[in-house]
């Protein structure tokens, strides 16, 4: 993927040819844009384009790519966008300090936006779906040094994760039940996954990755705070791109899941829930950012909710305005930043008359909001009436959905009026800076966005052969023909449109006493999501931070007492539950010495428990180890033997010494209780390793692996002691992580015995056996 | 511990032990011993000679932070699977060649080197440990 070259590339070239790096940079995405668009053909006929290869061909897991008509709709709208956007940011950062880093940032995020949107396997369209989430979280966060930013950052990253979760369930539980874990087969056998029992636990985990990618209600809180972020970022990824991801993810899957009662209750819902709160902020905002963030989101409701309607009509609709939002929006979002690089300030209240300053940025905007406000002739007209075909005939409940979509399209009329025309008219206020117009590289985007708006709406056939129809019929699963042209028909539509404009209109004049009236009512309630995630976030702190302190309280005495009673119980439970305890052995004849040394462990033993003094108990629990270490040697395990011998000697050593600076009372002063508690979890730990080690010997032993090796170990590895071998041949890798296991634990120690020189009371854990 | 039995039997000991350990180790392959019992044996010995003489005179005597050694031995370690990758035979495959030294062969492998990394690993992380408790004795 060549925009992940690039981004590795970025901070040098930026090192070397400042802020003209991004023309260069923007290369990139066009030469990515130009090999796309060199596929249109083929796809707008009907076919696909699919590779891959096997990545863990064990797992069953592909990386494997496939294109058609959605696909390669989306992949042309965010190459060629960031193309715009990457020329966009060499004239807009021009001298910040981390613009290479910027530059990274972005053209990763192309890249992971691009390889979701062609990603084949689930597993693929996951990783890129969050590696968007990631790389989203750096570009809001891009500006770390604020507060605000850092927040916003985070929110972002923590919903869109808490989404990419439920996304990642919901593929599972997808892959579960069709035993398909690729989108094409997915999509060529349609109903598997409709008849599926598991559909709808399916559908609702998507749909939670979907709607807090694209910000419905009620995550949509995120999405304008993101506009913390520089205006690049806001224009390409909350906008055009990435935001649409979930947009994708739904008409992606369209075919496969919906078509059922809960897909077009849900959807439609929640679209338009999205869509009516979402225009009625705007209406409140005065920052020209995040009024645009809030139709963003309205926006993103309007696409869910056609989607959720289904129809043939709602999917051209919504392919239709997919590309006329993605053009306008990122042209105004542009437009916005340009203003506020050139005039200092984004408040609509204190920007007037720029028109005579800025004329090729008052003419950008003027083209991205006719589109906007769907008047005739621009590509967002053509989406509009479409829409209100979809919508035009509606039956029951979703008349209320036609009148969101008058009352919410009327409303984004005004905002993108009010964003575009109000700065630009009227006497000059005063600005922080003296505005003018920007260099080329800031407005060439918005001038080309803009104009692509009007291009693609008067050459309808031409955009309808190529993008719309061909998404449309990927959308829906079957061959669907756009037809729509910008030439007004008479009809309920026209009719539809005419109010929405009508009410527009009335909007825009009106706009600073609607203004007035929504903040009334949002300051009445109060309390919004935006609120709740702080409060949820607290919330789980606070939880955190008291189970740690239950949990993990510091005192050594309680974790090994749990410790032990799970042990215990993990023995012990099974055995018992199972009816799976050992038969009772006889009493074996051994001869004197074995006995004898059976004695000196049980003495040994004995003497830990009888032992007054700290010190004796530690020598005394060696005595013991000595005696198993004898147990070995007379049952032929020398290897063992040896080792143990050695280890044994080793912890005494060493706990003697650590006992001896551990300021510890030399005796045992525990009270009554406690030393019943501790000896009756101690039987029970010892009972059931006991009974553990009896069934084990019960059961029929499995020579293959000691016949393998004593065949072998002369032969293959050139050595005739067993043990050696296969710790240092044939299982050579272990020992390889067991080593480097020991050298970290003796740095650890280390580090654990100097930090106690400084604190009196850190206790230092003795390794004792390797 | 500063008797003057244990303080003139300390170095013998310590000689002796350091010795045994690399025969020990060396035999490893055919007889009962190896790397890891190897390394635990010179870990006492150089921990007897910190009791004796103090931790300072070990330290100087080992010349490295043992730490190090241990580093070293993981290091040796790992590097004794990578010559296998040359051959093309999965990592850690133990490669032997015997040539003759006055007339004499001797078996010496990859394996051998490993092992060797396995002493050093143990030695260097139990003697740190060791001298870092006998160290607080005297604070």
């Amino acid at each position: 993927m060549l925009p992940f070259a690039g981004a590795l590339l970025a901070p040098a070239l930026v090192r070397v040819m400042k802020h003209n790096a991004g023309w260069l940079l923007a290369a990139i995405p066009l030469v990515v844009f130009l090999h796309l668009a060199g596929m249109l053909d083929a796809v707008s006929k009907g076919s696909s384009i699919s590779g891959g290869f096997d990545w863990a061909p064990s797992l069953g897991l592909r990386f494997s790519w496939f294109l058609d008509g959605l696909s390669l709709t989306f992949a042309l709208l965010i190459s060629g966008i960031g193309t715009l956007i990457v020329i966009y940011a060499g004239g807009y950062l021009k001298g910040h300090p981390h613009q290479g880093r910027f530059f990274s940032f972005i053209l990763l995020f192309m890249g992971a936006m691009l390889g979701l949107v062609v990603s084949d396997s689930f597993l693929m369209l996951f990783v890129y779906w969050e590696l968007t989430s990631i790389t989203s979280f750096l570009l809001i966060g891009f500006d770390h040094g604020r507060e605000a930013s850092r927040r916003a950052a985070l929110q972002a990253l923590l919903v869109t994760g808490i989404g990419g979760l439920s996304l990642l369930a919901g593929l599972l539980v997808i892959a579960q039940a069709t035993g398909m874990s690729e989108l094409s087969s997915l999509l060529g056998s349609v109903d598997a996954l409709r008849n599926s029992p598991l559909y709808l636990a399916a559908l609702l985990l998507v749909l939670g990755g979907a709607f807090t990618k694209s910000a419905q209600f009620p995550f949509h809180f995120w999405l304008p705070n993101a506009m913390e972020a520089p205006t690049p970022v806001s224009a390409y990824l909350h906008s055009a791109t990435m935001v649409k991801a979930g947009v994708y993810l739904l008409m992606r899957l369209n075919p496969v899941m919906g078509d059922t009662a809960a897909w077009e209750t849900i959807l439609p819902v929640f679209g338009g829930a999205t869509l009516a709160i979402g225009t009625l902020l705007a209406v409140r905002q005065t920052d020209l950012k995040l009024m645009l963030a809030y139709t963003t989101v309205s926006s993103l409701g309007l696409l869910v909710m056609l989607t959720g309607l289904g129809s043939d009509k709602a999917i051209e609709a919504a392919a239709l305005y997919l590309i006329a939002h993605s053009m306008f929006k990122g042209a105004l979002f542009m437009v916005a930043g340009l203003i506020d690089h050139e005039a200092g300030t984004r408040d609509i209240t204190c920007l007037r008359g720029l028109r005579k300053a800025m004329p090729i940025t008052f003419v950008a905007a003027m083209l991205a909001a006719l589109s906007m406000g769907g008047l005739p002739l621009f590509s967002g007209f053509l989406a509009k009436e479409q829409i209100y075909y979809a919508l035009g005939s509606p039956e029951g409940w979703q008349a209320v959905l036609l009148v969101i979509a008058v009352c919410g399209n009327a409303l984004m009329f005004a905002i993108g009026f009010a964003v575009a025309l109000r700065p630009f008219l009227g006497d000059a206020l005063r600005t922080p800076k003296a505005a003018h117009e920007g260099p080329i590289s800031l407005w060439l985007g918005p001038a080309v966005l803009g104009a692509l708006g009007l291009a693609a709406a008067v050459a309808a056939p031409i955009t309808h052969r190529f993008l719309s129809s061909p998404a449309a019929s990927a959308v829906a699963g079957s061959p669907i023909e756009v037809t729509i042209s910008t030439i007004p028909h008479i009809g309920v539509p026209l009719l539809l449109s005419g109010l929405t404009v009508a009410l527009g209109i009335a909007a825009y004049v009106r706009l600073d006493s609607l203004r007035g009236a929504t903040a009334g009512v949002l300051q009445a309630i109060g309390w919004g999501p935006d609120r709740g995630f702080d409060q949820v976030l607290r919330g789980l702190l606070r939880l955190a931070t008291g189970l740690t302190r239950i949990i993990h309280n510091g005192r050594l005495d309680i974790y090994m007492t749990v410790t032990f009673v799970a042990v215990a119980a993990a023995l012990l439970l099974p055995m018992v539950l199972f009816g799976e305890l050992p038969s009772m052995p006889d009493v074996p004849a051994l001869r004197f010495y074995e006995w004898g040394v059976l004695a000196i462990a049980v003495i040994g033993v004995a003497a830990v428990v009888k032992a007054r003094s700290r010190l004796t108990a530690i020598v005394s629990l060696g005595i013991q180890g000595f005696a198993v270490a004898l147990l070995y040697m007379l049952f032929g395990a020398p290897d063992l033997s040896f080792t143990q011998f050695m280890v044994e000697t080793l912890s005494v050593v060493i706990l003697a010494l650590v006992m001896t600076r551990l300021r510890l009372a030399p005796t045992d002063r525990r009270p009554h209780a406690q030393k019943l508690l501790d000896m009756a979890i101690a039987a029970a730990c010892g009972t059931a390793f006991a009974l553990l080690l009896l069934k084990v010997t019960q059961l029929p032993f499995d020579d293959r692996l000691s016949q393998f090796f004593n065949t072998y170990a002369k032969t293959i590895a050139h050595g005739r002691n067993v043990v050696n071998v296969i710790i240092v041949d044939f299982r050579g890798l272990d020992t390889l992580g067991e080593i480097a296991v020991v050298m970290v634990t003796g740095l650890a120690i280390l580090a654990l015995i100097r930090i106690r020189s400084k604190k009196a009371d850190v206790h230092a854990p003795v390794r004792k056996e390797a | 511990m500063q008797t003057l039995i244990f303080r003139t039997a300390a170095p013998y000991l310590t000689g002796l032990m350091l010795m045994f350990s690399v025969f020990v180790l060396l035999r490893g392959h055919n007889e009962p011993g190896g790397g890891f019992t190897g390394g635990l044996i010179a870990a006492s010995a150089f921990a007897i000679h910190g009791i004796a003489f103090g931790v300072p005179a070990v330290r100087r005597a080992l010349y490295f932070h043992p730490m190090a050694i241990s580093g070293f031995g993981l290091f040796a370690a790992a590097a004794a699977g990578l010559p296998s990758l040359l051959f093309g035979v999965p990592f850690l495959t133990g490669l032997w060649m015997s040539p003759a030294f006055f007339g004499m062969s001797i078996d010496l492998s990859t394996v051998i080197v490993f092992d060797i990394g396995v002493y050093l690993v143990v030695v260097g992380s139990f003697t740190s440990i060791a001298l870092a408790l006998e160290d607080r004795e005297h604070d």
